[in-house]
């Protein structure tokens, strides 16, 4: 008897491993994005008779079809433009310092360890510290100023992370030409390694932003539920964002208020996908120019 | 047919003119036509550009090169040849101080350039690597316009005026020869260069700082036998102007374009002299060895 397999038996029984291999990680595919066009649907059916220009126009009300969503999509583009504009020189100044000047011993291991796990932080814990700091000790209170500073503690973790990965990407010989060339680290960093990594370091900036977009949870906690009829004019204003306001919709128990929140998740959806699609055309338009 | 007997009647006369020599035969440097290669004499007449006296140097621990004394000429190829991991690359980086960005190593010795030395507390150096440009192995352009790589140097010495700068531009890639190629498409991408034209890129961005001296680290060794016979050729050019130390590993690069050689083992110096000399008449046994290729 020869103790050499078969090679037609093998054959088949390979054959059929990876069949089944094949359509179980097909069949989870499937499972995925069924679910989600099965939520996407529900909400288009839901929202889809409330959706207008008028809804977008319109402010609050405890009536179901005079409500609208402006100051929460207004209250919203505030706390992203604010929250970009405070954690975006901040994250990238962090990342820069930890990649490119930073020496490489234990402090800058302990800090960079720290750094990955407050990414890992439920966005809750944020809020209650934004609500300690913010709008009590420094007397911001309920302001759209609290709720775009406790949102740059949500995100700045991941502007760090995805900046600092973009920098990491840069290959050293970037860095060694320029510093033969006779320029200083300044020069290296500001004209090579920072425009290099620019496209990186925007596409991370996009998703972190559009993640706290979607935040409602620190919001909450800073007291951003609260019912305001007007849009905020003044950083110390008082704010709703979107988020915020399907959560109150959806908390109401009239049947109109939940179509209301479905058209509201609409509005969201589509802010959210242009801020992912600019993330993309970004990364495609600048990442071409530049490979290794 | 009839020339046969005759010819191998050649072969087999000047097998015993080569077994005559105690040695094997030995790479004799052929030098392209038209072009001039420093006689010893000529050597022994030039300027000394840089002195280096006793130089040892170290990664932490780990002595790399020990005490290296070796004087370079103006306006000649000096070759550093030697097998990998014999520290040539190190010293060639001793030059223009690039060992400093590692850290743990440390220098012992002098390196003067024109009686100055370099490792000197009070140098300058980002001025030392103006004087010093440095053309790495892999060609290393910028992501960004030919114009943009080309012109960095000067850019960041402080030359603003875009007519200034254009010219700098011009005069570097036509001394690179890359100008007639690149000419209409100063704009585009540098990474749509082909590896040959990269390399000769990264010359003309280390002439732009009008250098005296130009560093390469096996500037040849990643590209085609054309694009490599390109390269040579404008060192050939580059050498009525500039002085030039070459590392290579390639016997026969180092054999056609330098004037002097310098063979490196084990982070030693065996030896060094005038390249038609070394290469036809080591001293040195282990040099003899290396260069017909008995090791390395």
């Amino acid at each position: 008897m020869s103790s050499k397999p078969d090679i037609y038996t093998t054959k088949r029984r390979g054959r059929i491993t990876n069949m089944l291999f094949t359509s179980a990680c097909f069949l989870a595919t499937m499972t995925c994005i069924f679910l989600l066009v099965l939520l996407i649907w529900n909400i288009i059916i839901q929202g889809k008779g409330w959706l207008s220009w008028e809804f977008i126009e319109r402010l609050p009300s405890r009536f179901p079809d005079k409500a609208g969503i402006k100051t929460a999509l207004w209250g919203s583009i505030w706390l992203i433009s604010l929250t970009a504009m405070f954690s975006v020189p901040l994250g990238v100044g962090a990342a820069l310092y930890l990649e490119e000047y930073a020496p490489r011993s234990r402090w800058r291991k302990l800090i960079q360890l720290n750094i990955a796990n407050l990414a890992g932080v439920p966005s809750i814990v944020y809020g209650i510290l934004g609500l300690g700091l913010f709008v009590r000790a420094l007397q911001l209170e309920r302001s759209v100023l609290s709720g775009a500073l406790t949102l740059t503690l949500v995100v700045l973790p991941i502007i760090i992370l995805a900046s600092q990965e973009a920098l990491r990407a840069v290959p050293d010989s970037i860095r060694r030409s320029a510093y033969a060339l006779g320029a200083t680290r300044w020069q290296t960093v500001w004209y090579q390694v920072l425009p290099a990594s620019l496209p990186g370091i925007m596409t991370g900036v996009i998703l972190s932003l559009s993640r706290a977009l979607g935040e409602a949870a620190p919001l909450i906690a800073v007291g951003a539920m609260a019912y305001v009829p007007f849009v905020p004019e003044r950083l110390t204003d008082e704010f709703t964002a979107l988020p915020i306001q399907i959560f109150i919709w959806t908390s109401r128990p009239q049947e109109d208020f939940h179509h209301l929140a479905a058209a509201g998740i609409l509005v969201l959806l589509v802010v959210l996908v242009s801020m992912n699609a600019i993330a993309i055309f970004v990364r495609h338009k600048y990442g071409k120019k530049i490979r290794w | 047919m009839a020339s046969t007997p005759s010819v191998k009647k050649h072969m087999q006369s000047s097998d015993k003119t080569t077994s005559d020599h105690s040695k094997s035969p030995i790479v004799r440097p052929s030098i392209p036509e038209g072009k001039s290669m420093r006689t010893a004499d000529e050597l022994a007449q030039a300027t000394e550009k840089i002195s280096v006296t006793d130089l040892s140097f170290y990664y932490s621990e780990n002595r790399a090169l020990t005490d290296i004394s070796l004087s370079i000429p103006e306006r000649c190829v000096t070759a550093f040849i030697g097998p990998s991991g014999c520290g040539k690359s190190t010293f060639l980086r001793c030059f223009n101080r690039m060992n400093d960005m590692i850290e743990g190593t440390r220098v012992e010795g002098e390196i003067l350039l024109e009686g100055q030395n370099i490792y000197s507390p009070r140098t300058d150096i980002v001025s030392l690597r103006k004087r010093i440009g440095m053309v790495f192995q892999k060609s290393t352009p910028f992501p960004k316009s030919i114009f943009d790589n080309v012109s960095f140097g000067p850019k960041i010495a402080g030359i603003r005026r875009k007519k200034d700068l254009f010219e700098i531009v011009e005069r570097s890639l036509q001394r690179s020869a890359l100008w007639d190629e690149v000419k209409d498409r100063l704009s585009e991408s540098a990474l749509n260069l082909s590896g040959g034209q990269q390399q000769r890129l990264c010359i003309a961005r280390a002439l732009a700082n009008d250098p005296d001296i130009l560093l390469m680290d096996e500037p040849a060794s990643a590209l085609d036998p054309a694009s490599t016979a390109r390269i040579e050729d404008l060192i050939f050019e580059l050498k009525e102007q500039y002085t030039i130390v070459i590392v290579t590993h390639n016997m026969q690069q180092a054999a056609r374009v330098s004037d002097q050689a310098a063979f490196f083992y084990q982070g030693l110096l065996v030896e060094s002299g005038a390249t038609e000399e070394l290469f036809t008449n080591p001293r040195k046994q282990q040099t003899e060895d290396y260069i017909t290729g008995r090791f390395g």
